[in-house]
């Protein structure tokens, strides 16, 4: 009878850990459900110039059609900027530092040109995660018979133009589908350069990683601090474990 | 001073003897089984996290806006402008998953041991109300971020109510308050999940116990401590509940928060399965998410939903299966015919029947969380083949191994060979 408790809680034990792998494998499954095989981002939610870089070129490029409505300004103070050099070099949409970022143009002015009314940015990366903005602002190609002359690899007949094409430069999207050996269909791209543009593909990666750093910090700002906060608390509930146990143990002394 | 507050503390039970009575009836008299093991955390446990999500629901709702114009922007103000509030609002969201796994293991618990047997199967009743209650509140509760998967979810889950034959449609429209999920239904909901549902379960819980501290504690041996008592009147095999098992239940907390914590602070959203990805794009009538999946703890029940094909074209029969899964947990004292009650006197049959069981519910649980497409497709055609998805019919074989366990059991927990039990709690 012992045996069958024993039993049962390795069972317990295994099945937590193959619902934590499950877990992590889920993770990885949001990824990858478009056709396109998605580029791991190498973000890092640390560096604070990646992070202010981005922050650029977001208000620079993002903020005209997309807003971060959730998002006040000032709180950008995190990325290590004081309030005065975000009013100075970031302030566009906004008269005051304790705004919202705000976007410029109105949601019925994007819908009639967009077709669709730009989304908010503010939670973007929650939604899509990092590997998707990563791969999706970095596939755009020129498709001649789309409404705005662009098309996307990851975001088939995407609304949006490419934005960042005179970092990147136009390219062109050869996709083919082919049939392997088993018989299974896969898809199967060829990319080619039509133009160059000001920043060269390690340039534009680099510019692409340090907007998606930013866009995950955007999503949920209090995220480092969340983790550091974390640390504490359970260093904190290790120490009461301690006392609760050896007061457990005192109590249960006369228990036979 | 300690004179002094003995002399407050007669005068006010000179007043009131009936706050030191309940005392000792339920905590400092209360005689538990002292062989109370691993399982037996997960009912102060489910009690530790009502509390957590009342309190950290009072302070959501603070700054929540039940208005469908402002509710996801509410949330994010919490997440960023409310000092704190995106502590408050994880641990409410880690809370709701928190409770559902201790309650799943705290029922796997009573199933291990026998606890819904005679004379217990009150306590096992107003438990499964408990549950119902809580799924109610799970439900309500996930309509309020007001994200597409809120959004999605509330509308599936209605409309499955809109199948009842001839009433249907006309329920589901006084459920919503209006033709589609929106603004009528989300303050409604807010207004379940705030203030009559938590009324509810709060009331439930204290039955529970009541009804648990009248007949007392079952335990993993499954014999009754009452009926070997020593000569002072008191269960040779119970120790009193406090200091005993309040100074044990104090450890199970703090190793539970432990676990919690890790959750809340490094995996908020649990790999889309606590907070689901697409619900942090607003909710949108027009646009349909591509696949709708509830929240991991009612997934069971979704897939065995999906399972049953439509009859007459109409998702009833699903739906019904849904609910009886649900409802036929509160027949299990009378479906179980064993003479033991713990699975340590009991025979193979119940052990490979509770075995299969909690497999079936897993793997149904999983299949729940995915599109029916996950596992591909069979390659050969039959005329019994209404759908070629392995999936489903792997859902289907399980939602037959699901009610086959309860249908079957009076039978082989009957035939099934016993152990004798002892008379005294073993160590």
């Amino acid at each position: 009878m012992t045996m069958t408790i024993a039993f049962l809680k390795r069972l317990l034990v295994a099945l937590l850990a193959a619902l934590l792998a499950a877990l992590a494998l889920a993770g990885a499954a949001r990824a990858s459900e478009a056709g396109y095989r998605l580029d791991p981002a190498p973000i890092d939610p640390n560096d604070l110039v990646s992070l202010q870089s981005g922050a650029r070129t977001f208000v620079n490029y993002c903020l005209n059609c997309h807003g971060a409505q959730f998002m006040r300004y000032n709180r950008l103070q995190d990325l290590g900027l004081t309030e005065q050099e975000i009013k100075d070099n970031l302030l566009f949409t906004a008269e005051k530092v304790g705004e919202t970022m705000k976007v410029a143009m109105s949601t019925a002015d994007g819908k009639a040109w967009f077709g669709v009314a730009p989304p908010d940015l503010t939670v973007i990366a929650r939604a899509r995660g990092a590997d998707w903005l990563y791969t999706y602002l970095r596939t755009f190609y020129r498709d001649a018979k789309t409404a705005s002359g662009w098309n996307n690899a990851v975001f088939p007949n995407v609304g949006m133009p490419h934005v960042l094409w005179r970092l990147q430069g136009e390219r062109e999207l050869k996709i083919e589908t082919v049939k392997d050996k088993a018989g299974h269909e896969h898809m199967e791209y060829s990319w080619s350069e039509l133009s160059k543009g000001s920043q060269s593909v390690i340039e534009y990666d680099r510019t692409v990683r340090d907007l998606v750093n930013f866009l995950v910090y955007l999503g949920e700002p209090v995220a480092e601090s969340r983790k550091r906060i974390g640390v504490i608390v359970l260093f904190v509930l290790a120490i009461l474990f301690v006392f609760a146990y050896w007061m457990k143990r005192e109590f249960w002394k006369d228990v036979h | 001073m300690s004179t002094r507050l003995t002399a407050l503390w007669e005068w006010f039970d000179a007043r009131m003897p009936s706050v030191k009575q309940e005392y000792k009836k339920h905590l400092a008299e209360y005689y538990a089984p002292k062989n109370f093991n691993f399982w037996y955390y997960f009912g102060s446990l489910a009690m530790f996290v009502l509390a957590i999500q009342i309190v950290s629901g009072i302070w959501l709702t603070m700054f929540y806006k039940p208005d469908a114009t402002l509710a996801f922007g509410s949330v994010e103000y919490i997440m960023r402008d409310v000092a704190g509030g995106w502590a408050i609002r994880y641990i409410h969201s880690t809370g709701a998953s928190a409770f559902f796994l201790v309650v799943y293991l705290h029922m796997f618990r009573a199933m291990l041991y026998g606890s819904y047997k005679t004379p217990r199967e009150l306590i096992w009743i107003f438990g499964v109300l408990i549950y119902l209650c809580l799924m109610g509140e799970a439900f309500f509760g996930y309509l309020l971020p007001w994200g597409q998967m809120s959004y999605w979810g509330a509308q599936v889950i209605v409309n499955l109510f809109a199948s009842v034959p001839f009433i249907g449609p006309d329920l589901a429209i006084w459920i919503r308050g209006d033709y589609v999920v929106s603004d009528a239904t989300l303050n409604r909901f807010f207004a379940l999940h705030v203030i009559a549902l938590p009324l509810a379960l709060l009331g439930l819980v204290v039955v529970h116990l009541l009804a648990l501290h009248d007949v007392g504690s079952n335990n993993p041996d499954g014999v009754e401590i009452k009926k070997v008592k020593g000569p002072d009147g008191k269960p040779l095999d119970g120790i009193p509940f406090h200091p005993y098992y309040t100074v044990k239940d104090i450890v199970g907390v703090v190793v539970f928060l432990a676990v919690f914590c890790v959750v809340m602070f490094f995996a908020p959203e649990m790999g889309g399965y606590f907070l689901e990805y697409n619900n942090f794009v607003p909710a949108d009538p027009l646009v349909t998410p591509a696949h709708i999946a509830p929240v991991w703890y009612f997934t069971p029940y979704y897939s065995i939903l999906r399972a049953i094909p439509p009859l007459f074209h109409s998702q009833f029969p699903g739906v019904l299966a849904m609910g009886l899964a649900v409802l036929v947990l509160f027949f299990l004292p009378w479906l179980d015919r064993s003479p033991v009650k713990s699975i340590r006197y009991r025979g193979p049959y119940y052990k490979i029947a509770l075995g299969v069981f909690v497999a079936t519910f897993l793997v149904l649980g999983y299949l729940g969380t995915e599109p029916t497409t996950v596992w591909g497709q069979f390659h050969f055609d039959a005329f019994f083949l209404d759908t070629k998805e392995i999936a489903t019919w792997v859902a289907r074989l399980g939602t037959l191994l699901y009610f086959l366990f309860f249908i079957l059991m009076p039978w082989y927990t009957a035939r099934d060979s016993v152990k004798p039990v002892p008379d005294r709690v073993t160590s």
